[in-house]
């Protein structure tokens, strides 16, 4: 492995690890400030974190490795995963993992590892948020695998690279019909797999309301910091993922030059994708879970007329 | 004589030591003399099957054996690499078997200790039938052994004989339809071994009417849906090593069959044929994989399971089907590979979870999620098995069943150069079948997982549970290590895998190779599912040594009493069941599983306003069973009625049928001649 491969992966875990909280302040702020607050500040979530990881992690009676291992285990996935997803650069020496089912894979590998812990504590609130989560997950993985399959069924590979590639080399791609239909399916996705209004309120702690947060009630001090930075990482990483799908611009080859102009690029676009996330989230409430159903099959759709489109039309 | 020679001759002859053995031994050693020759038997199979797949072809001809036809074996790459992965589950199950029958757990009657040798070796030479009457005779000793070995427990449980019945009638549905297709076969071909098959010429009318029967015969042993019914109840109720044997080995040999009659000797055939084939498999898939989600029982979630992955594996038959009528040779092979791959992915993770399901039922006497529970603390290496077998049915990337999914994904999603409108309009649904099939199946596996082993007993059974002895964890550990090795490596077996499909297609098929990382020919698609596995060992070891550095100045961590919320210890009945973990998914497809729901709320003696007592009661049944067998079963009842009516005791009335039944026969042949 050169210099500038290294380099490029590395440049991808700096902006991700140390970036993902900053997105996460960013939304919050955003939507403070629509509903007229002050607001906390970026760096809100930098500080709690820090302040988390000063505190004695705490194993609740009657748990076991499930749960100790998972927090561990979810921060694994999503390094990994920043490591080898096309964020800052297409020419990573570890693109060739970044096939588009690996990465769906691990994605869901995390969310499966957290639900295997919020079942190990034996609440009724570990069970009630793992139940919703993974309810929620077999429900959205059609509609990845058939937008990817739209993406992808041109391009002669599931390779996420390559695919991004195949795009920068025809910008016209982007507006094609199945291409905006895709990225509508994907960012209903998105919205759902990170846990965002209107699937999953991510300030909520009432009972009727929580998934993500009911699974990691039982978590305290280090253990919630790496709970807590993995989910902002996962969201960052899944922003950049569909930006990087759908406007690839600005992200870099195989030099070393172009590097820190694209890791400022990206951060411009997810900043840009996080922010009107937190915008729309000021003006719509959460769906009742069993709606949420619904809004997932649509975006099924979305992603069956991608494929049927990207067929018919191209 | 060739190594596949001997290896078949030792299995033969191993199962006439152990049925002779099951025969005279005392009882207390019957299992595990019987045991020990099946797993031989098993071991004889798999090297014959390896043998097999190395190249070494074997042809032998007993005409003494059987009446007429003779018996003639014929054992190419294709039915070696059933051989081989029935080799492997057999060896495995029947060493477990050993241990779980030990303590006085498992069948130990003579009649079932003499099926089971009997079982294994009919299993493993059904694969290298040479002829149709040899396939069709050890098809049949196949049904019969297995339903002795799944009516193991008949005196225990009321329900076995149940099973015993819906498998004997299935089967026998299945195997008069086989007979039915192998002879019009045979009679049009003018000849019964496979040679003259695949030479024959027949009209696509009847080559078609062959297909379908045999697809219904194989389809009902590999428990497609509808002919699905017998298989929950048949390995649910059956001894975990049978179970064991029965799902991760006899179901594969329905994909066999499909595949041998499809492919080799009927040479392809047309569209429609597959286009049935892979809707037959989409539509198993997606059912099993949802009655697997909201069942409660483990073993029957896990029989649910294996009707998802044999719907799978056709949905790979049938896609592999329509490139081939499309002529994309690749994509066809490539299909067909992710088919086979998956049979032994398949095989290796539920062998491993009906045996980890087995040491549970054995140590707490139940099989019911909701009644498990807290096992990791007194069961830790069968929990521990479990969660890598679980690993491997959710296909997720460290697990074995990722690598042959991600196949039959590429083989789909790159459908579009070749495949025409069919194709166009049957993949992008066939991958959303899959994708949905495999969340669904992370569903069911995390409930499965979390809700039996882990958390805290449900019932004083799990909380008193022990440890599985080491004759089942040896085998069980082993069956891990192949899961492993497969999940690791897959690529390794890219050069078998060709010669597996070349004899089926009778084409060059060298699609999968590739050394840590799996590659395709004629598609840019790699995955490395080694790199993958590293990559995450690497980094969760990285995070706990940052983590362990960055907090060492402070308190080490500790102990405490659950918080939830403040609300006080919750008491174990408090905890998400297996129903309630799965009560959304139910809800959301309440349309196609239709659960039965009955509130009965008793009033207070004093006032009808006040309740003192509601019952809830929640039963997710078959509804394919209920809409497609009741009314058949009611049929058959009401012409079983006429019976006695017909039949009333007069002995006028007898003479009175047998005088107009033979001047009617006489009418009928002066009329006809």
């Amino acid at each position: 492995m050169n210099g500038p491969a290294l380099a490029a992966i590395a440049a991808q875990l700096v902006v991700t690890v140390a970036g993902a909280p900053l997105l996460v302040g960013l939304m919050r702020q955003v939507r403070a400030r629509l509903e007229g607050r002050a607001g906390a500040g970026v760096g809100q979530p930098w500080r709690d974190l820090r302040k988390l990881l000063r505190r004695p992690p705490v194993t609740p009676r009657g748990t076991g490795w499930a749960f100790r291992l998972a927090p561990l285990l979810l921060v694994g996935s999503a390094l990994v995963l920043a490591a080898i997803a096309p964020l800052v650069t297409v020419a990573s020496p570890l693109d060739a993992l970044a096939d588009l089912f690996a990465v769906v894979g691990l994605l869901a590998l995390g969310t499966v590892t957290l639900a295997l812990a919020a079942l190990d504590t034996g609440t009724a609130f570990g069970g009630m948020g793992a139940s919703r989560e993974i309810t929620v997950l077999a429900l959205v993985e059609p509609t990845i695998l058939v937008a990817g399959f739209a993406l992808s069924a041109r391009v002669g590979s599931t390779n996420l690279a390559a695919i991004v590639t195949a795009t920068l080399h025809d910008p016209l791609r982007v507006a094609s019909p199945a291409s905006l239909l895709a990225a509508a399916a994907l960012l209903i996705v998105v919205i759902a797999e990170t846990g965002r209004l209107p699937v999953d309120n991510p300030d909520t702690h009432l009972e009727l309301t929580m998934i993500h947060e009911a699974m990691i009630l039982e978590y305290a001090g280090s253990d919630l910091a790496l709970v807590e930075l993995a989910a902002a990482m996962r969201l960052t990483i899944m922003l950049g993922l569909l930006a990087s799908l759908f406007v690839p611009w600005g992200i870099a080859g195989a030099s070393l030059v172009a590097l820190p102009l694209a890791v400022v690029i990206f951060v411009a676009k997810v900043a840009a994708l996080g922010a009107g996330l937190g915008a729309v989230e000021v003006f719509v409430a959460k769906l009742r879970l069993f709606r949420v159903p619904e809004l997932l099959a649509g975006s099924f759709v979305l992603a069956l007329l991608a494929v049927a489109s990207s067929f018919f039309l191209a | 004589m060739t190594v596949i020679g001997w290896a078949l001759a030792a299995a033969c002859v191993l199962a006439g030591l152990g049925v002779l053995a099951a025969v005279g031994a005392p009882g207390r050693v019957r299992p595990a003399f019987v045991g020990w020759a099946t797993a031989g038997i098993g071991v004889a199979g798999s090297v014959a099957g390896l043998a097999a797949l190395r190249g070494e072809t074997f042809q032998a001809r007993l005409p003494g054996l059987l009446p007429l036809a003779g018996v003639q074996f014929d054992l190419d790459p294709l039915g070696g690499w059933f051989v081989a992965v029935s080799g492997g589950v057999l060896a495995a199950a029947a060493v477990y078997g050993v241990g779980y029958a030990s303590h006085g757990h498992g069948p130990d009657a003579r009649g079932v200790q003499a099926a089971l040798p009997m079982f294994a070796v009919t299993v493993l030479l059904v694969p290298a039938a040479g002829s149709v009457s040899t396939l069709l005779v050890l098809w049949e000793l196949m049904a019969l052994t297995s339903l002795l070995l799944v009516l193991a427990e008949h005196r225990q449980r009321s329900a076995v004989a149940e099973a015993g019945w819906w498998y004997a009638a299935l089967t026998h549905v299945g195997f008069v339809a086989i007979l039915l297709g192998l002879v019009l076969y045979a009679t049009s071909a003018g000849g019964g071994s496979f040679a003259d098959l695949r030479a024959a010429h027949l009209s696509p009318g009847l080559r078609g009417g062959v297909f379908v029967l045999v697809l219904v015969g194989f389809g009902s042993k590999a428990g497609l849906v509808p002919l699905h019914v017998w298989l929950p109840r048949a390995h649910a109720e059956a001894p975990a090593p049978v179970s064991a044997m029965l799902s991760a080995a006899m179901v594969n040999l329905g994909a066999y069959g499909v595949i041998r009659l499809g492919f080799d000797l009927l040479g392809g055939g047309a569209r429609w044929w597959w286009l049935l084939v892979l809707g037959l498999g989409a539509v198993s898939a997606l059912y099993g994989i949802l009655q697997a989600a909201v069942a409660a029982d483990l073993k029957r979630l896990l029989a649910y399971s294996t009707v998802e992955n044999m719907g799978l594996v056709f949905l790979g038959l049938g896609a592999a089907g329509i490139f081939a009528a499309s002529h994309a040779t690749t994509l066809a092979a490539l299909a067909l590979s992710a088919a086979l791959l998956h049979v032994l992915n398949h095989a290796g993770f539920k062998a491993l979870l009906f045996t980890a399901a087995g040491s549970v039922l054995r140590a707490t006497g139940t099989r019911d999620l909701d009644a498990l529970g807290g096992l990791r603390s007194r069961m830790p290496v069968t929990t521990a098995l479990f969660a890598i077998g679980a690993l491997g049915a959710v296909a997720l990337p460290p697990g074995n069943g990722f690598g042959s999914e991600w196949l039959l994904l590429q083989s789909l999603v790159h459908a579009r150069p070749t495949g025409g409108m069919v194709a166009a309009v049957a993949m992008p649904v066939a991958v959303a079948v899959v994708a949905l099939t495999a969340g669904l199946a992370v569903a069911t596996f995390v409930k499965a997982l979390g809700v039996g082993f882990f958390a805290r007993p449900r019932s004083d059974a799990a909380d008193t549970a022990d440890e599985a002895p080491l004759t089942m964890l040896v085998p069980m550990s082993l069956l891990a290590l192949c899961c492993a090795l497969l999940a690791l490596v897959p690529a390794a077996l890219g050069r078998t895998l060709s010669r597996a499909v070349t004899a089926a297609t009778h084409a060059p098929a060298d699609v999968v190779g590739g050394g840590i990382s799996l590659q395709l020919a004629g598609i840019a698609s790699t995955v490395s599912p080694l790199l993958i596995a590293v990559l995450l060992g690497a980094t969760v070891a990285g995070v706990a040594a940052m983590v362990r550095l960055m907090t060492a100045r402070v308190v080490r961590r500790r102990g405490a009493a659950l918080w939830d919320c403040g609300a006080g210890q919750p008491t174990a009945r408090m905890q998400y069941t297996a129903t309630s973990f799965a009560q959304p998914l139910q809800r959301v497809f309440d349309d196609v599983l239709a659960p039965e729901t009955d509130i009965d709320v008793t009033p207070h003696a004093a006032s009808q306003y006040l309740v003192a007592q509601v019952a809830y009661r929640a039963r997710v049944s078959d509804r394919v069973e209920h809409a497609l067998y009741d009314p058949v079963l009611a049929a058959a009842r009401r012409v079983g009625r006429l019976g006695p009516v017909l039949a009333n005791g007069s002995v006028h009335r007898y003479l009175g049928y047998g005088f107009f039944g033979v001047t009617g026969l006489l009418l009928v042949l002066a009329v006809t001649r």
